[in-house]
C-alpha cells in the first residue's frame, strides 16, 4: 500500500491542498497525518476541517505540539508562536479543539510508528537534530519505519543491529529502499512552514511492500498563503518566512 | 539469521541454483537460470552466519541498494535482490571471461596497452560518476571487460552513493578497502569525493606500466598512512624508457591532494586517449621522489588545505565538463569566429574546471587523392593546429585545460558527432554557416551536430547575421 504522510501543515490551506493533489495524482492509498495541523498559518479551520474528513475516511492522524497549545495554556511557545495560537483558539469551534485534544500522542500498526516529535518521550516535543536524538528514538520502539516531524527538516536515519546510525539528508524525489534488518526514522519536512531553505511544501511517500521510501517537494501559491497571514493580523514574519523556506 | 537456503538444484524466487562458481571472503556466486530470462546469470549470497565478518552484512546491504539503480554498459545488469528477512541475494548478469587480476602475471604491459584498458576504465568509472555513485574499490580484481570492449565495474560493497544512506559511513572505525589502491583521502574518513577512485586507478595505471605498487602492499595503517605525505618514486626511476606523457597522467592520479588530481574521469580519459595533448609539467620530468625536507614538511604540517567543503558528486562532474568548440579557420568569415570565440568564453567563465578541445576538419576530397602539402607546399595539418591555438590565445587558458585538434573527415558533420561520442564530450560550440548558397548546396554541418549529437549543443551566429530580418529568402542553418 501507498502511503502519503504529512506533518506540520500549520493551518496553510495552500500547501496542504497542493500536497494532497499531488499525493492522489501518485497514487497515494493511504494518508497520515503527523501532527502540528494549526499554529501560524491563517486557515487552521479549513485544515482541522479537512483533517477530520480525512481521519473520517481512515486516515491516521496523531497529537503535535501546536493542535495540544489550542487546548492547554501549559505549552511554552516563542512569541510569535504564542500570538498564533491565542489567534487559532479564536477561529475553532468545539468541535474541532475536541478533535485536537482526542488525538492520540502515537500511532503503531504492525511495522511502523507515527509520532510528531519523537518516539523515545513522545510528550516532551524533543527535537530530533542528530544521530544521537535519532538513536534514542529508534532504541525506544521495534518498529521497523518510525516517521515523524516536528522540526521542519526532511532527514533519513537508520540503525544497523549493531546500533551504528547513518543520517542522509534526502534529495527530493529520489526512491530509497528502506532494508529490512536495520530499523529506519523518516524524519518529514513540513507542508506548511518549510525550513530547510527550500520554500516548497514537503511531503512524504512510502510503499509498504517494497519499503521504497520518497521525499517530495510540492511548489504552491506562497503568495496568498502569506497575505492571508498578513490580513489576519499575524505577526508578519510568519508571512514573510514562508517564501524564505526558513 | 535464517539457515542458507542456497544449494545445487534449490529453486528461490524462481530462480534455479546452478554451480557454486566463486566463493570469496564476503560472499559466494553461483550460477543461476530463470525461465524467460536468457542471458547467463549469477546469483551472489552474501556470508551471514556466524563468525563471518559482520562487513560482510553491511557491504551487501550496500549493493543490494545500489546495483537495482545503475544502468548502461559499464554495470552488470541487477535482475533482482532477495532481502535478510529469508535469503539474502542479488542476481546480476554473468559477465564473460576474467577479470584484469588474472593479467598480474603478464606485468607489466607494453606502455600503450596499459593506457589503451586503463582509458576504457576511466570511461567507465565516468559513467558510474554520472550515476552518482563513487566505487571506493577500483582494483584489478573489480574490473572486467565486454565482448565489445566496454570495462565493467563490478563490486559495490565499499561503494558510495550520494543520495542513499552511505551504512559505511560509521560501521567501521578503521576505513575499509585495498589497501594497496585507497586514496589517502579516504583514510581521513572521507567518502565522498569521486576523485578518490581517479587515485584508485592512478595506482593500477602505474602498477601495470612498472610491475610495482606505488605504496607498496603494506596492510598496516601506520603503512598506509605513509601515503599522506610520501610521493612514490617516479616511474621514471624504475624504467628508463618511460614516457613523460604516461608519467604526468599517472603521477596527476596520484596527488595526494584531491583538487591536484584530474578533476573527472572523462578527463582523465581524454588525456588518455590523446597522449600527444597532454600538458607536460615538472611532474613528467621528475626521476626522484620529494625531497625528505618537502615529505616531512607535508607531514607536518597536515590540515593546512582549507577543510573541504562537503562534495556533491553530481555538482562537481557538472563544474567540470568537457567543452568542444568546431570551427573553421580556413573558411569561416573572422566575425563568426569571433562570436564563436565570445560565446565560448563565457561559458568557460562559469566553469573554472572545464576543458576545451578546439576541433577543426579537414576536409578531404571524394575522389582526388589528398595531399598532405598545399600548393605552397606547407603542411596544412600544422597550419590549422597552429590557427586554432591561435584563435584560443585570447582565452588565456591554463594548457592542461586546452587541446587542439584536426580531423580529417570526408564528412565533417560526422567526424565531429565522432570525436564528441569517442570523448565524452559533454558541450559542442559550433557555428552557422552564413553563405546560404554553400550550406543549400554542402548540407548545415551544424544542424546534422544540433539534430544527432548525445550532448548539448550551442549553435552561434555572429550578432549581424542573428539581426537580419526572416523571410529574405536565406534559410537558416
Amino acid at each position: 500500500m501507498l502511503l502519503a504522510v504529512f506533518s506540520d501543515i500549520h493551518g496553510n490551506r495552500q500547501a496542504f491542498e497542493a500536497c494532497l493533489k499531488v499525493a492522489r495524482a501518485r497514487g497515494a492509498e493511504r494518508f497520515i497525518l503527523l501532527g502540528d495541523f494549526v499554529g501560524y498559518g491563517a486557515d487552521p479551520e479549513w485544515v482541522v476541517d479537512t483533517a477530520m474528513d480525512l481521519v473520517a475516511q481512515g486516515a491516521v492522524a496523531v497529537r503535535g505540539n501546536h493542535d495540544q497549545a489550542v487546548n492547554s495554556s501549559a505549552e511554552t511557545m516563542n512569541a510569535e508562536a504564542q500570538i498564533a495560537i491565542e489567534w487559532t483558539r479564536g477561529r475553532l469551534d468545539a468541535a474541532q479543539r475536541r478533535f485536537l485534544a482526542d488525538l492520540p500522542m502515537l500511532v503503531e500498526d504492525s511495522d511502523h510508528l507515527f509520532v510528531h516529535s519523537e518516539a523515545s518521550s513522545p510528550q516532551r516535543w524533543h527535537y530530533v537534530r542528530s544521530t544521537v536524538d535519532a538513536a534514542k528514538s529508534l532504541i525506544a520502539t521495534p518498529a521497523h519505519v518510525t516517521f515523524c516531524g516536528h522540526i521542519h527538516r526532511p532527514a533519513l536515519y537508520s540503525m544497523s543491529v549493531t546500533a551504528k546510525m547513518t543520517s542522509l539528508v534526502p534529495k527530493t524525489d529520489v526512491s530509497v529502499p528502506l532494508l529490512r534488518g536495520r530499523q529506519w526514522l523518516a524524519v518529514l519536512g513540513a507542508v506548511g512552514q518549510p525550513r530547510d531553505g527550500d520554500p516548497s511544501a514537503a511531503f512524504v511517500l512510502f510503499d509498504t511492500v517494497s519499503c521504497q521510501i520518497i521525499y517530495c517537494r510540492v511548489p504552491y501559491d506562497i503568495e496568498t498563503a502569506a497575505s492571508r497571514i498578513r490580513e489576519n493580523g499575524l505577526p508578519p514574519w510568519l508571512a514573510d518566512r514562508l517564501s524564505q523556506g526558513r | 539469521m535464517p539457515k542458507p537456503l542456497v544449494s545445487s538444484g534449490a529453486v528461490i524466487d524462481g530462480y534455479t541454483i546452478g554451480e557454486c562458481v566463486h566463493a570469496g571472503g564476503m560472499a559466494t556466486l553461483w550460477t543461476v537460470t530463470h525461465p524467460g530470462i536468457d542471458v547467463p546469470l549469477l546469483m551472489k549470497i552474501p556470508r551471514v552466519s556466524e563468525g563471518e565478518d559482520p562487513a560482510a552484512i553491511v557491504s551487501f546491504e550496500m549493493e543490494m541498494m545500489i546495483l537495482p539503480r545503475l544502468a548502461g554498459p559499464h554495470v552488470p545488469t541487477c535482475f533482482g535482490t532477495g532481502d535478510f528477512a529469508r535469503q539474502a541475494y542479488v542476481v546480476i548478469e554473468r559477465i564473460a571471461g576474467t577479470t584484469l587480476y588474472k593479467r598480474l602475471p603478464d606485468l607489466p604491459l607494453p606502455y600503450d596497452e596499459a593506457r589503451q584498458l586503463v582509458a576504457r576504465v576511466a570511461t567507465a568509472l565516468a559513467d558510474l560518476h554520472r550515476q552518482n555513485v563513487i566505487h571506493h574499490d577500483i582494483k584489478p580484481s573489480s574490473i572486467m571487460f565486454r565482448e565489445s570492449r566496454e570495462a565493467v565495474l563490478i563490486d559495490y560493497g565499499l561503494s558510495h552513493h550520494d543520495h542513499l544512506p552511505d551504512l559505511l559511513q560509521e560501521e567501521f572505525r578503521l576505513p575499509y578497502g585495498t589497501a594497496p589502491y585507497m586514496a589517502p583521502e579516504r583514510l581521513l574518513g572521507v567518502r565522498d569525493d569521486p576523485r578518490s577512485d581517479l587515485f584508485s586507478l592512478g595506482v593500477l595505471l602505474y602498477f601495470f606500466t612498472t610491475g610495482e605498487r606505488p605504496f607498496g602492499e603494506g596492510e598496516t595503517l601506520r603503512a598506509m598512512r605513509r601515503r599522506l605525505w610520501r610521493d612514490p618514486h617516479p616511474p621514471r626511476a624504475l624504467r628508463a624508457d618511460y614516457p613523460p606523457w604516461l608519467q604526468e597522467v599517472v603521477l596527476r592520479c596520484l596527488e595526494i591532494e584531491p583538487v591536484w588530481r584530474y578533476p573527472t574521469a572523462s578527463q582523465l580519459a581524454f588525456d588518455l586517449a590523446h597522449p600527444d595533448k597532454v600538458k607536460l609539467t615538472t611532474r613528467s620530468e621528475r626521476l626522484k621522489r620529494d625531497p625528505l625536507s618537502v615529505a616531512w614538511r607535508r607531514r607536518f604540517n597536515q590540515g593546512v588545505m582549507a577543510p573541504r567543503a562537503k562534495s556533491d558528486v553530481a555538482a562537481q562532474i557538472a563544474s567540470s565538463p568537457i567543452l568542444a568548440v568546431a570551427l573553421d579557420t580556413a573558411e569561416g568569415a573572422p566575425e563568426l569566429n569571433e562570436a564563436l570565440r565570445i560565446t565560448t568564453e563565457r561559458i568557460l567563465a562559469t566553469l573554472p574546471s572545464a576543458r576545451l578541445a578546439c576541433v577543426n576538419v579537414l576536409k578531404l576530397n571524394r575522389i582526388a587523392i589528398d595531399r598532405t602539402l598545399d600548393e605552397q607546399g606547407s603542411n596544412k595539418h600544422i597550419d590549422r593546429m597552429v590557427a586554432l591555438r591561435h584563435w584560443a590565445t585570447p582565452l588565456k587558458l591554463d594548457e592542461s585545460r586546452l587541446s587542439v585538434h584536426v580531423l580529417e573527415a570526408v564528412d565533417p558533420a560526422a567526424a565531429l558527432l565522432e570525436f564528441a561520442e569517442m570523448n565524452s564530450v559533454d558541450h559542442v560550440i559550433i557555428g552557422a554557416r552564413q553563405n546560404s548558397f554553400r550550406r543549400t548546396w554542402l548540407g548545415s554541418v551544424s544542424a546534422k551536430v544540433a539534430a544527432e549529437a548525445s550532448c548539448t549543443v550551442t549553435v552561434v551566429r555572429p550578432p549581424r547575421m542573428a539581426a537580419a530580418k526572416p523571410g529574405t529568402g536565406v534559410v537558416w542553418g
